[in-house]
């Protein structure tokens, strides 16, 4: 499984394997935003939580339709679905380095992102730690995700209508700690149920990833 | 067990051919009664129903809106149940029925998104807002998108339905969570719940009696539609393994 981990991460980080494509995203998105609503520091300050949050979160599906796919046009995900290893910690460890190469990218630019945006002062904690806590859960619903639309030749679109509803309820309790961070309120509620989502689908979803993946490659 | 022996339990219906032979009859029945009882519900609700002293006759639009909204709700239960069978019991005909199910239930969404905003807006001053009872109907409506999305771009058809009913239990668990998420956000504009099992009237007859007339009447409309639906696919069905048939002798 770790060699699973690091075969995945060195796929990533080689060229062409789409390490940054996401994080460049983000970037993008985070400038054109101030470009297409003003450079209002006021209105800037009230919507970058959210901005910041579906920002993470496009950023995040841009990067799934690969997680499965690739292995599968050249049959290596039959390799691993036949390997002694339990086909759900295969999809676990595969999210796992989705994450790592996608979302903790993600975390660690978002306060320079929060600074263009005119993030107020006391949210910056709070951002990062919510996409901290959140972003696994991007991951994992998105493996899930892409594991539906694995046998499909141009599944991206359709991925993507997918997964958007599932990251639903890990968006609204993320923005909302970010936001009720910036106006200095307790953030506590929120919080604990954005954690509760990440680690409720962390133990879940897997299962119903790899039964699709097994339905996928009967 | 013979194959001439009648029906015994529910599951023997899970065999297309007896399923055909039950809705044979019911389908027509269903559909009949669902005319008659949403036209008396709707005429009813609509012209011989008092206005409120609050809301004028704005409030008629309750009969198309409350059943409409009831059964977007109970179609998803119902795909939800229909894909648990499929999964555990393997019957086709259970599938067939969540597939035929989904796009029924993204019309109701869109009546009852649509009614709510021809509602809200003499009402609340606005067609939309972020109201965590709207919101969740937006989200279940973009499930069923997902859903009926899924299904057509699969082209086998076992596996289209075991992802697509994986997708529906999943999406089960997080329509749920959007919907109390959505309701954390805030409390919102949209009214509690109108009717109530329990005691303490908050509707009088002369209102509730059309709607729940209107609401059997969506019911019925619903399930002669999946019926229908499901007739539909048991057709193609059969249609594409005569052709295969065809084409292997010729």
């Amino acid at each position: 499984m770790i060699a699973l981990l690091v075969r995945d991460l060195r796929l990533a980080f080689r060229a062409g394997g789409g390490f940054g494509l996401g994080l460049g995203f983000f970037l993008i998105l985070a400038v054109l935003v101030p470009l297409g609503v003003g450079p209002a520091p006021q209105i800037l300050a009230t919507i970058a939580p959210g901005v910041l949050w579906v920002g993470a979160l496009l950023a995040c599906l841009l990067s799934l339709d690969r997680l499965f796919a690739l292995d599968h046009e050249d049959g290596s995900l039959d390799l691993l679905a036949t390997a002694p290893v339990p086909l759900e910690g295969l999809v676990a460890i595969k999210a796992f380095a989705h994450w790592l190469t996608t979302g903790l990218p993600l975390v660690v630019a978002a306060p320079v992102l929060g600074v263009l945006l005119n993030l107020p002062g006391p949210a910056f904690f709070w951002l990062v730690l919510s996409l901290l806590l959140g972003t696994p859960a991007l991951s994992v619903i998105g493996a899930f995700g892409a594991a539906l639309t694995v046998g499909l030749k141009r599944g991206g679109l359709l991925l993507s209508l997918l997964v958007l509803p599932l990251y639903v309820p890990t968006l609204i309790f993320g923005a909302e700690v970010v936001s009720r961070g910036a106006q200095g309120l307790t953030v506590g509620t929120p919080l604990a149920l954005l954690a509760g989502i990440t680690a409720g689908s962390a133990a879940l979803l897997p299962f119903a990833a790899a039964l699709a993946i097994r339905i996928n490659l009967r | 067990m013979t194959s001439r022996s009648q029906p015994s339990t529910l599951w023997e219906y899970a065999n297309p051919v007896r399923f055909m032979r039950l809705s044979d009859w019911l389908l027509p029945a269903c559909a009949v009664a669902a005319l008659v009882l949403s036209a008396i519900g709707l005429i009813w609700g609509f012209f011989f129903t008092p206005d409120d002293f609050r809301q004028g006759a704005t409030v008629k639009i309750l009969f198309l809106h409350v059943p409409a909204a009831l059964m977007a709700i109970n179609a998803w239960i119902m795909m939800l149940v229909a894909s648990l069978i499929w999964l555990i019991r393997r019957h086709h005909v259970s599938a067939l029925a969540a597939r035929a199910a989904a796009p029924v239930g993204a019309v109701m969404t869109l009546i009852a998104l649509y009614t709510g905003a021809v509602w809200g807006q003499p009402m609340w001053g606005t067609w939309w807002a972020w109201d965590p009872r709207l919101t969740s109907f937006l989200i279940l409506f973009l499930f069923y998108l997902g859903y009926m999305a899924l299904w057509s771009a699969i082209e086998d058809g076992d596996t289209a339905a075991d992802l697509t009913a994986v997708l529906c239990l999943v999406g089960s668990v997080f329509a749920l969570l959007s919907r109390y998420a959505a309701f954390f956000w805030s409390q919102g504009l949209h009214q509690g719940a109108s009717l109530s099992l329990q005691p303490g009237t908050r509707m009088d007859w002369a209102y509730k009696a059309p709607l729940y007339i209107s609401m059997t009447g969506f019911g019925l409309i619903f399930l002669a539609l999946v019926l229908a639906g499901t007739r539909t696919e048991i057709r193609s069905r059969r249609m594409k393994a005569l052709m295969a048939r065809e084409r292997m002798q010729g």
